[in-house]
């Protein structure tokens, strides 16, 4: 009686608080680590704030005839290398992601060979997949758009291979025992399930594309970087207020625009 | 329109998948956007060709991959530096974008603050952290400090955002109750506020984590330390074996953290240990390969 009356009762077993507690010493661990370790030249960070408020008076007053001069071009081609590299990855992810759906390809081999596709392109960062297809193709907006494409089927055809996984046997079951082909079975039972999120996921990868295609210019994969790459490179920074003020705006109409089509789709 | 609607009536009967048309032109018109663009672009099958031979040519100079210990000796410290700076920023990042997120909290916080902290949030996401490492590189000089700063800002774009959503879909029933028993702002903040936005904060940090580390790889290409700097000299040197020997380093150490956070998820989401979490993971994937084997037969 008297037993039962003093059991405990603990939220988690040792084991749980025991692996809790060394997650929250490592990251500590790992925080003193790298404060103790990181190189910091105090030299440079006195001066900071004279830097930074030389830099921003260098930025005022704003070099406004730089944007018909070059700006409003290479925004062009930054939104053209951001739309045609989304869509050439959503042509190049959607049968990676198929392969990589573990419910609709049922083969293991072919399962890990499309993850392996898409880990490796999710790790390679855009501005390093730039700088490989500047060494295919020579510098200029292919490279740039090539670049976006990669980097994008890491992102696009991940998030599609798991929504496909979520699908509902339901429908799949049905069309087969119809007797239904496996295309048919696919494009029937699969795909309008996946459909609403697959193109939420293309809006979402066009939105980060249009940010990421503003600075492959600075290795010179065309776009807007380049205007701002010349820019810094002559030090006029009242230009590149110019280049920094349109990347700021167009990014802010590219999210209205995505949360605006996607709550009409959606 | 009503001829329309009149005219899918009649076909409904008949057609089983009614053609939709605006979706068609809209097909139609992204087609001749695309020819449109390439021809902007210049990108013609011709520089595709061309490309193919060049990168034969690159791919074989890239393997073997140079792993000579001098150059593995560079990876480490480049690899440790950029690992010390997604810590840093990280932690720096998330402690900021604590306040900043609650302030942008619609269902806590009055409109005059909400809009400021909502600016400063848009303004911190809008720009890629390459852009920020720039600005810092000129404010700080060169090196890890930069870098550090940049990172910090793109967390705050991100997590402040997300942390602000996840506390407005929150339940305000207990907001409620630990309010009407008179308990201040900062103690409805612990106990109504914090246990129900927790785990999401949790798989947020996480996920910045792993952002912040592939980016860290690679602000070193305007100067702000990290493994990038070795990365993109390689580059202008063409010395593609240590490109190559980088890259599979870089591409290890984000799929070891990858793995990494998503077992912390795991830990404080679901309670899972670590053998629980290993089984666990055998055994969903053995009643998936069994559903899968179902449907196939």
């Amino acid at each position: 009686m008297n037993a039962t009356m003093n059991r405990r009762w603990d939220r988690f077993t040792p084991e749980q608080r025991f692996l809790r507690f060394a997650f929250y010493f490592l990251s500590v661990a790992a925080m003193v680590f790298s404060l103790k370790n990181i190189e910091i030249i105090p030299e440079f960070l006195y001066d900071a704030p004279e830097q930074l408020a030389d830099f921003f008076q260098r930025m005022w007053p704003m070099d406004t005839a730089y944007y018909q001069k070059s700006v409003q071009a290479a925004l062009i081609e930054t939104l053209n290398i951001a739309t045609l590299g989304t869509l050439l990855s959503l042509a190049m992810s959607i049968p990676v992601g198929i392969v990589a759906a573990r419910n609709v390809v049922p083969i293991k081999s072919l399962n890990m060979l499309a993850q392996l596709i898409l880990v490796s392109s999710r790790s390679v960062n855009t501005l390093v997949w730039a700088l490989l297809f500047i060494a295919i193709f020579g510098p200029g907006a292919m490279a740039g758009t090539m670049a976006i494409a990669f980097r994008s089927i890491g992102f696009v055809g991940k998030l599609l291979g798991e929504a496909l996984e979520e699908a509902h046997r339901g429908p799949i079951d049905a069309l087969t025992a119809t007797g239904a082909s496996k295309a048919s079975v696919f494009i029937k039972g699969y795909w309008p399930q996946v459909m609403p999120s697959f193109v939420s996921i293309a809006l979402f990868r066009w939105d980060i594309n249009v940010r990421e295609s503003a600075v492959l210019g600075l290795v010179g994969a065309g776009g807007i970087g380049m205007a701002m790459d010349t820019a810094m490179n002559l030090f006029r920074w009242d230009q590149v207020a110019v280049v920094l003020s349109t990347i700021f705006v167009v990014v802010i109409i590219a999210e209205i625009v995505v949360s605006a089509i996607r709550r009409r789709i959606i | 329109m009503s001829d329309r609607d009149s005219a899918h009536a009649l076909n409904v009967a008949r057609v089983a998948f009614i053609p939709k048309w605006p979706l068609r032109i809209g097909f139609i018109l992204l087609a001749v956007y695309v020819v449109w663009a390439m021809g902007q672009l210049d990108v013609t099958w011709a520089r595709f060709v061309d490309g193919l031979s060049a990168g034969q040519k690159f791919l074989g100079r890239m393997f073997p991959p140079n792993f000579s210990a001098e150059k593995v000796e560079m990876i480490t410290k480049g690899l440790l530096e950029s690992i010390q700076i997604a810590v840093i920023a990280t932690v720096i990042g998330i402690g900021l974008s604590l306040p900043i997120g609650l302030l942008a909290a619609r269902n806590l916080m009055p409109p005059w603050v909400v809009w400021p902290a909502r600016a400063l949030i848009a303004v911190c996401r809008s720009f890629h952290e390459v852009v920020i490492a720039i600005i810092f590189v000129k404010a700080v000089g060169f090196g890890a400090v930069a870098g550090i700063g940049a990172l910090v800002v793109g967390s705050i774009g991100f997590i402040s955002k997300l942390f602000a959503e996840a506390i407005e879909e929150i339940s305000p029933k207990q907001v409620e109750a630990v309010r009407a028993s008179g308990a201040g702002f900062f103690a409805v903040l612990i106990y109504g506020v914090i246990p129900q936005v927790f785990s999401r904060f949790l798989g947020f940090a996480s996920y910045q984590f792993d952002s912040n580390l592939r980016h860290s790889t690679m602000i070193g290409i305007v100067g702000a330390g990290g493994i990038g700097g070795s990365l993109f000299s390689a580059f202008q040197r063409f010395d593609y074996d240590f490109v190559c020997a980088i890259l599979l380093s870089v591409i290890a150490l984000i799929v070891t953290a990858e793995v990494v956070s998503n077992y912390v998820r795991a830990l404080f989401n679901d309670n899972l240990a670590l053998l629980d979490y290993l089984r666990n993971r055998r055994v969903a994937k053995l009643s998936r390969e069994k559903s899968a084997a179902l449907g196939a037969s």
